[in-house]
């Protein structure tokens, strides 16, 4: 078995098992992405990525999972909530944008927006 | 008032007439209707002129220098004996003995018959034009007796030329139709007045008229001499419309840089030599010499005034072999000062210095070239009489106080540099100027035209004058000419406004018409021909200059017998002069009308010409008196400006024989030189009443045809313009056809061939370099460019999930490129 999963599985849990899941977030956020068709699937994709990354601010933020000396403190939190309100506002703008998508075409298929093509 | 003030009021009276000139040259189109206003703007300024000039005489010149009657001066001088004795002052009898001076002329007794210094005159610079190496050109003043004489002289006339031409150019103030050009169109000539243009070259002539004779050194002079040629041109070519007149105005001024260029070597050789231009010495506050003039440093007062070469124009070789003191540099002139200077000519006589002389002589004849061309004498005399085509008033001005006068001016001015060499050289000029001009105008049927040749004349009497030696008598002459010959020009203005034609043969019998005219113009005639009573001192302003002139003639021939013609052709010059002046006023005022239409059609002028008319006529009369009561008079006057040195009878070095006697020993042929002025002038003029107004059997037709031949000679003006013509413009002409042909067929052929082959080695320079290279690497990099970015293309394919993926693979990348980078 590989060493590092190895570690994880037998260590308590720290830093890294947050930065273990957080990657898998993002990884799932921008497959989602990638994948999906629907516009809203991507959405979702894009709000996994988001919370991927903020999984992580909080993680070093947190000064039980490190120590005083290497926490980044409320600095991650405070990034963090910024990041939720900055999701927020970007998911209404998307939404609209998907909304008015809806309109033009009838479908929200993103491949069917492809006029900008070169 | 104070001396200082005499730069001062001389410098006013000089730029009033160069600010008019500006005023109008900018304003004058709207100065009234075709510029009135002009005129009276530009006669105010000349007027204010000759105010300031007058100031500066009466007011500043004659109370800090009180005039000497110099007849007085003549009773020192009974001693002088006809064999020529050169005087010389007792402290260089020494150097006699050692070859200095003339041996042959050895004099001892004469010691109180020192010769003189320089005359009072104030000098300076005002401003600096450039320094350039040791050539310095300033703009300066030099004032003398004589600067003061001649301010008031030109203002005066030109005051009242000016108030003449406010009435003679009236034509000018609506539109004018010139009924001498003929349009193709078979009309005449239609344009718009130009009275202002006139009055603001009239302005500029004054200008510049003044600033030659106030002008402190040779440079400015030089300048000023080009700003009346230029003038001249201006004003000869009024009527620029007419082809004589613009012929007549090229030719005067290409004339005139024929003298010029002869000018300008004259300017070399004395720069070259002396190291400055100025006349006067410069003195700083104290009064102490601070840089030395031309006039001190030929003439050294331990010289006595006499001329005498500097060190600075002898051959290195030839400059005083052992004296150490002279040798350093050419043209170091301070080291002649002390050659001569320090009892160093008593120990060391100079050698007879021949380089000098000929440099000197060079000079000398070099000014005078240009005094020739302004002057019109011998040989450059055509253009004046060619100068007719201008106004009346420009023609009165021009050859009366200014630009003739500028000559003549310059040659007095100059005086103290002419060698006796070069003095003979003026003489001969002037003689056989003064000849040729006369006998010309005997047959002249234009009126103008007679009076040109007229002038022609009376300058080749001042010139001749001032080569004999006479000084005084002429500038003297110079002074009374500018008198009776402006109004003599002006008179037949007022007879061409009067009968609308220049030709006397349609004249006749105007004295009744326009009696102002005619009796004002006997007056200048009378004056012209000296008329006055012999022996006893009583004439018209011409009986004095001309007597003098004649006194001088005299006493230069006894002392020089070889040079007899020079004796002999001003008096025979008076008999030719009476002749003509008499046959234009019989022509012109006596007899019957010769044509009627004109005659009944001919008035009298307005006040506006005929007033400056009387004016002149006044001082024609009378400029040679003394003012009654007192010593007040032209010549004693002109006496303090007696050019340094002149006081002693001078011999040439180059023509040992040749004797410049002193003025003042002119007043011993008072009686024989009286005698023969009056008789000459008298049969002159007995001569022409018997042809011209009596009917005595001398009919003008009959004596034509029976002197065909001299007729035809002098009709055609000794065929000077002919022979220039074959001389000087057929072969010019000829050979610049020779070159047009070499330049069209040789020239041009080179050229264009060069020029083929350039094309087709540009055209290969063109198939390679240009379309292969230079082309084929920028289509290159554009085919390039645009390849590129057809491939690019296919990578924006608008699908947003595959931005996506570009994203984060081009991340992933970016991170394993990062981590490769670290590794390293």
């Amino acid at each position: 078995m590989n060493p590092i999963i190895a570690n994880l599985l037998t260590e308590p849990v720290g830093v890294s098992h947050y930065v273990v899941v957080g990657a898998f977030m993002f990884t799932c956020g921008v497959l989602c992405m990638a994948t999906k068709r629907n516009a809203l699937g991507i959405l979702m994709g894009i709000e996994m990525v988001l919370n991927g990354a903020n999984l992580n601010f909080i993680a070093f933020g947190s000064r039980y999972l490190r120590n005083d000396a290497n926490s980044l403190g409320l600095d991650g939190q405070l990034i963090s909530l910024f990041v939720i309100v900055l999701a927020a506002a970007e998911a209404a703008v998307a939404l609209a944008i998907v909304l008015n998508f809806y309109n033009n075409t009838g479908s929200i298929d993103v491949d069917g927006a492809d006029q900008l093509r070169g | 008032m104070d001396p200082s003030w005499l730069p001062k009021l001389l410098a006013l009276a000089w730029l009033t007439p160069l600010a008019s000139f500006v005023l109008i040259l900018f304003f004058g189109k709207h100065m009234g209707s075709h510029g009135k206003g002009a005129g009276l703007l530009a006669t105010t300024a000349i007027v204010f002129s000759a105010v300031c000039s007058f100031t500066a005489l009466f007011g500043v010149w004659l109370p800090n220098h009180p005039l000497q009657d110099a007849s007085h001066h003549s009773a020192q001088h009974e001693e002088v004996d006809s064999h020529a004795g050169v005087s010389v002052p007792i402290r260089l009898v020494a150097a006699e003995a050692e070859g200095y001076g003339h041996a042959g002329h050895a004099t001892g007794e004469h010691g109180e018959h020192a010769n003189n210094a320089a005359p009072k005159y104030i000098t300076a610079d005002w401003y600096e034009l450039g320094v350039f190496g040791k050539l310095k050109l300033t703009i300066g003043y030099y004032i003398d007796a004589l600067t003061v004489a001649m301010f008031c002289m030109v203002s005066l006339i030109a005051s009242c030329v000016h108030i003449y031409a406010l009435g003679y150019m009236h034509d000018e103030l609506h539109d004018f139709t010139d009924p001498e050009v003929t349009l193709t169109s078979g009309e005449n000539l239609k344009r718009p007045g130009r009275y202002y243009r006139f009055f603001q070259y009239l302005s500029l002539f004054c200008f510049s008229m003044f600033g030659i004779v106030i002008a402190g050194n040779i440079a400015m002079v030089f300048v000023f001499w080009e700003l009346v040629g230029i003038c001249s041109y201006f004003l000869i070519g009024f009527y620029i419309e007419r082809k004589s007149a613009s012929t007549a105005a090229n030719k005067a001024f290409i004339v005139n840089r024929v003298g010029d260029f002869g000018m300008l070597i004259g300017l070399m050789a004395l720069w070259s030599s002396l190291g400055t231009f100025s006349f006067g010495d410069m003195t700083n506050e104290q009064g102490e010499v601070t840089e030395q003039g031309m006039f001190s440093l030929l003439r050294t007062e331990e010289n006595d005034y006499h001329l005498q070469p500097t060190a600075g124009m002898v051959f290195e070789g030839d400059r005083f072999p052992e004296c150490n003191c002279a040798t350093g540099g050419s043209g170091d002139t301070a080291s002649a000062g002390e050659a001569s200077g320090s009892g160093e000519l008593h120990a060391k006589p100079p050698t007879k210095n021949h380089a000098g002389q000929w440099l000197l002589l060079v000079a000398g004849v070099g000014i005078f070239c240009g005094c020739v061309g302004k002057s019109a004498q011998f040989p450059l005399l055509t253009w004046l009489p060619d100068a007719m085509e201008g106004p009346t008033p420009v023609s009165a001005l021009v050859h009366s106080a200014t630009m003739v006068a500028a000559g003549v001016y310059l040659v007095g001015r100059f005086f103290p540099v002419l060698s006796p060499e070069a003095l003979l050289v003026i003489a001969y000029t002037g003689c056989i100027t003064l000849f040729v001009a006369a006998t010309i105008a005997i047959t002249a049927t234009d009126i103008k035209r007679v009076l040109a040749y007229s002038t022609i004349s009376q300058l080749g009497y001042m010139m001749l004058a001032l080569g004999l030696g006479g000084w005084i008598a002429g500038m003297f002459h110079l002074i009374t000419h500018a008198f009776f010959k402006s109004l003599l020009f002006m008179c037949s203005g007022s007879v061409i406004h009067g009968v609308h034609t220049n030709d006397m043969t349609e004249m006749g019998g105007l004295r009744k018409k326009m009696p102002i005219t005619a009796y004002t113009m006997l007056v200048g005639c009378l004056a012209i021909i000296g008329a006055g009573v012999p022996l006893m001192g009583i004439g018209f302003s011409g009986y004095y200059s001309k007597d003098a002139i004649i006194e001088q003639a005299f006493s230069f021939g006894v002392s020089n017998p070889r040079h007899w013609i020079l004796q002999w052709a001003p008096v025979a010059g008076a008999f030719i002069t009476a002749f003509y002046m008499f046959r234009l006023w019989y022509m012109t005022f006596a007899g019957k009308p010769r044509n009627q239409e004109r005659y009944d059609h001919a008035h009298e002028s307005p006040r506006v010409m005929t007033a400056p008319l009387v004016l002149l006529a006044v001082f024609a009369l009378g400029v040679g008196w003394a003012f009654p009561g007192t010593n007040l008079k032209v010549t004693n006057l002109l006496e303090q400006a007696r050019p340094v040195g002149t006081l002693v009878t001078s011999h040439g070095e180059l023509l040992p024989a040749l004797v410049i006697p002193n003025e003042h020993d002119a007043h011993n042929f008072l009686v024989p030189a009286g005698l023969w002025a009056f008789g000459t002038a008298a049969s002159g003029l007995l001569l022409a009443t018997m042809i011209y107004l009596w009917d005595f059997g001398l009919r003008p037709e009959e004596l034509k045809r029976t002197f065909k031949p001299l007729h035809s000679w002098l009709w055609n003006k000794w065929y000077f313009d002919e022979i220039y013509e074959w001389i000087f413009i057929k072969p010019t002409k000829m050979f610049s056809g020779w070159i047009s042909w070499i330049d069209r067929n040789i020239f041009d052929s080179i050229i264009h061939s060069s020029a083929a082959i350039c094309k087709g080695g540009s055209k290969v320079v063109d198939a390679i370099v240009d379309r292969t290279l230079v082309d084929g690497t920028v289509n290159t990099l554009a085919r390039g460019t645009w390849d590129t970015g057809l491939w690019l293309r296919k990578i924006q394919t608008g699908s947003l999930r595959q931005y996506v993926m570009f994203i984060a693979a081009g991340t992933i990348l970016l991170f394993v490129a990062i981590s490769f980078v670290q590794n390293i």
